[in-house]
């Protein structure tokens, strides 16, 4: 079964995709500990759009992230960043897609702690060997509100705004799509607004294309679009959301979101264990 | 406890690994050092008793001066001859003979080559010559030689030898060969044999060396040795064969203990070096456990229980360890055995000697260097406080404590640094030493302080590198003890290297600034043996047309002021084409007319100048000469004492001997120089044509014989630092992939993930490199100063080359040490490592 969605109303004004997956499918271990983790998923994200995926735990929605990302290997189907396909590509030619065209947030281990904060908001460049665009950079680091703490080492930074230095480097580069993993689950509630509420602006304001991956209601109605994953299949999709209505949509999926589930080949049957999503 | 310890052993295999080879290097080299030492002694001890088993009882002199003693004359050896417990009676007689190889070259080197004797019995058999092959020589033209001798050289009974014994060139006849206990034998010497009435010619004697009988049947050692006694003339003395052996074997016993001592400091050193990288592991697997052990003190574990599960785990490690270096320390022995007799030395033959205070020296240091490293680790476990279980973030480590620990270094190193200085200017070597050691230990524990300054300014080079360097500089001083304590390890290592290296460098120029700086000869005639060149060499050598001038350096011996004075005999004539005797006052004009030249020393210490009468008493004759002082030259170590005309000499000796010829060639030195010197001296053995650049080489080749087995021993130790490094690295690879993973997540590829490792490992290998560097070109100068005492033309000479070579090693080391850490972190997985805990 295949299950295609087209965010064919999205807040954004372009109509370019920025990343794509066409009957995606994951399979982790073999046999007896063969375990689908994405069943050939289909899905688009637009320029200019922010995209949450949501999910039960072990749904798949990490998987999902990763496979577009160029952070894991696919199984079948395809992925591509822009038109370029992951599949073919080299470990050496994802890095540097990786570098030039996509940012990271996760949910920790974001910075380095030699480096102070500005210099991590500069690493992917410094990596690449790319001079920053001041104007560029001076924008980000003021929508992100950092500008009194560039110098401070992230461990003179509250979790939030280590948090803000890893949204500001993810948007320095300008990358084409940026990927975010939980971004808040390390975050008190009015940090993880802030947070949220800057991932959103940079769509808004800044023509940003975002993923973001989470489990939190809340999180996702900052999101233009959510896409809810079940049992490693996209099962639904939601434009324009309030955390409501995400709730809602979640209560009625499948497998039900009130108990994670982990994911197995058959959906439904339970106890076949599988890498967290 | 216990079962905790021994599961968390299990579980660290790999992160223990370089630990527990740290530990097994050392205790391999300590095992491998007794053991090897035990084997040597036993063999040497039993090959010497061998050579005892034909002596019942040695009579030989009790004192030194001839004088008052009788001669061991053939009077006194019938004398014995006449006991009734006497079977038979020998006296035995030996001196330096040089042998020249079918190739017309000197066989082995002179000191080594040796003639004696031989003296049979009733029986007709001398019993320290078994013959294998031909007959005992009889007669001037007649000699045997040893067995490995022959087998060495390619000769056969009834060959014709080349040999010189007493500084002229003899070619007798080989009428057979024998086998030997001599103990220089079995050292790789030669051993030579002449009939008794030609041995007594040659070596000069008009009496024996020793006399040894060998008891009658049914006689004891101690039965004959009291008939000796009943008709032993005083100034002699008479001891059983036993008594001798017993003497050797404790001789013997000294020297391999002495060996022994020399390796073991060498061995304290390499296991003193495993300590720091033991104690960075701990430290690390404590600081990785704080949840655990916090929760071990939650559920009630004592401060105590927690200090001594780590001990206990620290014992294990070393437990095991210890058991593998014992093991591997008794292959070292057996290696080492083969390694030496690859290089021609011959030692004796004898089985492996493991003593059982071995394995027992080897497991107790082992486990307690184990557990001493551990020790401090342990107390900081101990202070963990159970509520770090339930905290979500454990505490980095901070520069807490490192203001206790700069102090205390600056101190320490301060006190050091004084006592050196003193020990320089008050030139006690006690206290250069201890301010040596003090200094040393002080920059070890300064080394965290040290890091910072040393490593930033590495950023010049590193930089470069790109984001790769930056964050390799920025890593190797995250965490500035674990840093500086890998550092140290390499630090130790290369201030020994280096300070040695400076010491025997400058030491070797000093010397051979000596040898060859007062030299205008072109070449210097030397005999290998004893008693010198006899003065007709000369003559033929003054007679090659491409000879522009010799000189005799003829040894007098006399008396100045009662004391004993070196006196040389040169030729007026000559002596200043081939000496460059630096004048403080008078000349060498005076010299032919029966004057004397003093050097400045001499000359200050017996109140003499220019002009004023020196009164010598020779030793040869006990007559007395007064010369007029015409020169006062500054000299040095080989060129000093005081010159005067070779006919003075010759006046106080019946056969006069050159100790060295000078040499002056009309063109300089060639090789068809030297070859025709060479052929001028008959083709002796005994004698060496030598150049200044042989004589050079020849110096600096001891120096470096020397120093390649510092090195040698020293390998251990730097090893052992390059395992700390390899530690360290895994280490901080293991602690820092989530980081890892997020590089590589946003764009750093495998290859500057492998380069930012390595650079890391290269700035900490270079910083242990150049602190170690500058402290042994430090500790080279301070020790130089009391060499200078015994030295004077000691002046420090730092062999920049070497430290360059030195540098690029330690550079070469770190790129090495961080091949496997490196290949470890390209290879994290991304995904894995930035997923939450």
């Amino acid at each position: 079964m295949t299950s295609s969605f087209t965010g064919a109303t999205g807040a954004a004004p372009s109509t370019a995709v920025a990343a794509r997956a066409t009957g995606l499918t994951k399979v982790y271990g073999e046999g007896e500990t063969k375990v689908v983790a994405l069943d050939a998923v289909s899905a688009e994200f637009r320029q200019g759009e922010f995209t949450a995926i949501m999910g039960p735990s072990g749904s798949g929605k990490s998987t999902l992230m990763h496979c577009v990302a160029g952070l894991d290997t696919i199984t079948s189907g395809s992925a591509a960043i822009g038109g370029t396909e992951l599949g073919p590509l080299k470990d050496k030619q994802l890095t540097k897609l990786r570098r030039d065209k996509i940012g990271f947030i996760f949910q920790a281990f974001n910075l380095l702690p030699t480096l102070n904060a500005l210099e991590n908001i500069t690493l992917p460049m410094d990596i690449a060997g790319r001079k920053p665009d001041q104007d560029w950079l001076e924008k980000v680091v003021k929508t992100v509100g950092l500008e009194g703490r560039l110098t401070h080492r992230p461990s003179e930074l509250s979790g939030g705004q280590q948090q803000r230095v890893a949204v500001a480097r993810a948007l320095a580069g300008q990358p084409e799509i940026i990927f975010a993993d939980e971004p808040t689950g390390n975050l008190d509630s009015r940090s993880g607004a802030e947070v949220l509420g800057f991932l959103r602006n940079s769509v808004r304001e800044l023509g940003q294309t975002i993923v973001m991956v989470t489990h939190d209601p809340v999180a996702a109605a900052y999101a233009d679009r959510v896409v809810f994953l079940a049992d490693g299949r996209i099962v639904d999709e939601l434009h324009g959301p309030t955390a409501e209505s995400v709730l809602d949509r979640m209560r009625s999926l499948p497998t039900g979101a009130a108990a994670p589930q982990r994911e197995s080949t058959r959906p439904g049957s339970e106890g076949t264990a599988a890498p967290t999503g | 406890m216990f079962r905790t310890a021994l599961r968390n052993v299990l579980a660290h295999k790999a992160r223990l690994l370089m630990t527990v080879l740290a530990v097994l290097l050392g205790v391999a080299f300590v095992s491998g050092t007794l053991t090897f030492t035990d084997t040597l002694g036993e063999a040497f001890k039993k090959s010497s008793a061998q050579s005892f088993d034909h002596v019942s009882v040695a009579v030989r002199p009790h004192s030194a001066r001839e004088e008052d003693r009788p001669k061991l004359d053939d009077a006194l050896l019938e004398k014995f001859g006449k006991l009734p417990g006497a079977e038979s009676v020998t006296g035995t007689l030996s001196g330096f003979t040089a042998l020249a190889g079918k190739d017309g070259r000197p066989v082995g080197d002179g000191w080594s080559a040796q003639g004696t004797n031989h003296f049979p019995g009733p029986d007709g058999e001398d019993p320290r010559h078994r013959f294998t092959d031909g007959r005992a020589p009889q007669g001037p033209d007649e000699v045997a030689i040893d067995s490995r001798t022959a087998e060495r050289t390619g000769y056969r009974t009834g060959d014709t030898l080349r040999l010189s014994a007493d500084g002229s060139v003899r070619t007798p006849k080989i009428t057979g060969v024998f086998d030997t206990d001599d103990g220089n034998v079995a050292a790789g010497g030669t051993l030579t044999v002449f009939d008794n009435a030609t041995a007594r010619k040659l070596f000069d004697g008009d009496e024996y060396e020793e006399i040894t009988l060998q008891a009658a049947a049914g006689t004891s050692e101690r039965e004959l040795r009291q008939q000796v006694a009943q008709v032993l003339p005083e100034g002699l003395k008479a001891d059983t064969g036993r008594q001798l052996a017993d003497e050797q074997a404790e001789m013997i016993t000294e020297q391999t203990s002495a060996i022994s001592n020399t390796l073991l400091y060498f061995a304290a050193i390499a296991l003193f070096v495993g300590v720091f990288i033991i104690a960075n592991t701990f430290t690390m697997l404590v600081a990785q456990r704080t949840k655990e052990l916090a929760l071990l003190r939650a559920v009630g574990a004592s401060r105590r229980q927690v200090t001594r599960s780590v001990l206990l785990e620290a014992f294990l490690i070393g437990l095991i360890a210890s058991v593998l270096g014992f093991a591997a320390g008794i292959g070292i022995a057996v290696g080492m055995r083969a390694a030496i007799g690859a290089t021609g030395a011959e030692l004796p033959d004898g089985p492996l000697v493991i003593s059982p205070t071995t394995p027992l020296v080897a497991l107790a240091i082992g486990v307690l260097v184990t557990m001493a490293a551990a020790w401090l680790p342990g107390r900081k476990a101990a202070k963990v406080p159970p509520v770090a279980a339930m905290n979500s973030v454990h505490a980095a480590p901070t520069a807490r404590g490192l203001v206790v620990r700069n102090s205390l270094g600056g101190v320490i190193t301060a006190i050091g640094a004084a006592m050196l200085f003193l020990g320089v200017s008050g030139g006690t070597t006690a206290l250069l030493a201890a301010g040596a050691a003090a200094v040393l230990i002080g920059v070890i524990v300064l080394t965290p302080l040290l890091s910072r300054p040393v490593v930033a300014a590495s950023a010049v080079v590193v930089d470069r590198f790109g984001v790769a360097g930056r964050l390799a500089r920025l890593n190797a001083v995250r965490n500035p003890r674990r840093t500086a304590s890998t550092a140290s390890a390499l630090m130790i290592g290369l201030t020994l290297v280096t300070g040695l290296t400076v010491v025997a460098v400058s030491v070797q120029t000093a010397v051979d600034k000596m040898a060859v700086g007062l030299m205008r000869a072109d070449y210097v005639v030397t005999s290998v043996i004893g008693p010198g060149l006899h003065p007709e060499v000369r003559e033929k050598l003054d007679a090659l047309p491409e000879v522009a001038a010799t000189s005799p350096m003829r040894q007098g011996n006399a008396d100045l002021d009662g004391s004993y004075q070196k006196v040389t005999g040169v030729d007026p004539a000559a002596v200043g084409k081939v000496l460059d005797l630096d004048f403080a006052g008078g000349s060498l004009a005076g010299l032919a007319g029966g004057g004397a030249l003093v050097d400045q020393e001499t000359a200050d210490a017996a109140g003499l100048a220019t002009g004023d009468t020196l009164t010598l008493k020779f030793y040869d004759d006990d007559k007395t000469e007064k010369l007029e002082v015409t020169g006062v030259y500054n000299g040095n170590q080989m060129i000093d004492g005081i010159f005067v005309d070779t006919a003075v000499i010759d006046r106080h000796q019946d056969k006069p001997r050159d100790y060295q010829l000078m040499v002056a060639m009309r063109d300089g030195p060639s090789p068809a120089a030297e070859k025709s010197l060479i052929a001028a001296s008959d083709h002796n053995p005994a004698v060496r044509v030598q150049d200044k650049a042989a004589i050079s080489e020849e110096i600096s080749s001891v120096v470096s014989l020397l120093l390649n087995m510092l090195y040698g021993l020293l390998a251990m130790a730097v090893l052992i630092a390059v395992l700390g490094v390899v530690n360290t690295l895994a280490m901080s690879v293991f602690e820092r992939k989530h980081e890892i993973g997020m590089l590589r997540a946003i764009g750093m590829d495998r290859a500057r993930v492998k380069r930012m490792i390595r650079l890391e490992s290269v700035v900490i290998s270079l910083f242990g490199a150049v602190l170690g560097i500058g402290l042994g070109i430090f500790l080279g100068w301070a020790a130089g100063t009391s060499v200078r005492d015994t030295l004077e033309a000691y002046t420090m000479t730092v062999p920049w080359d070497r430290i360059a070579l030195f540098l690029a090693l330690a550079g070469l080391v770190g790129v090495v040490a961080a091949l496997w850490p490196a290949r470890r972190a390209a290879r994290l997985n991304a995904l894995e490592a930035i997923k939450a805990e």
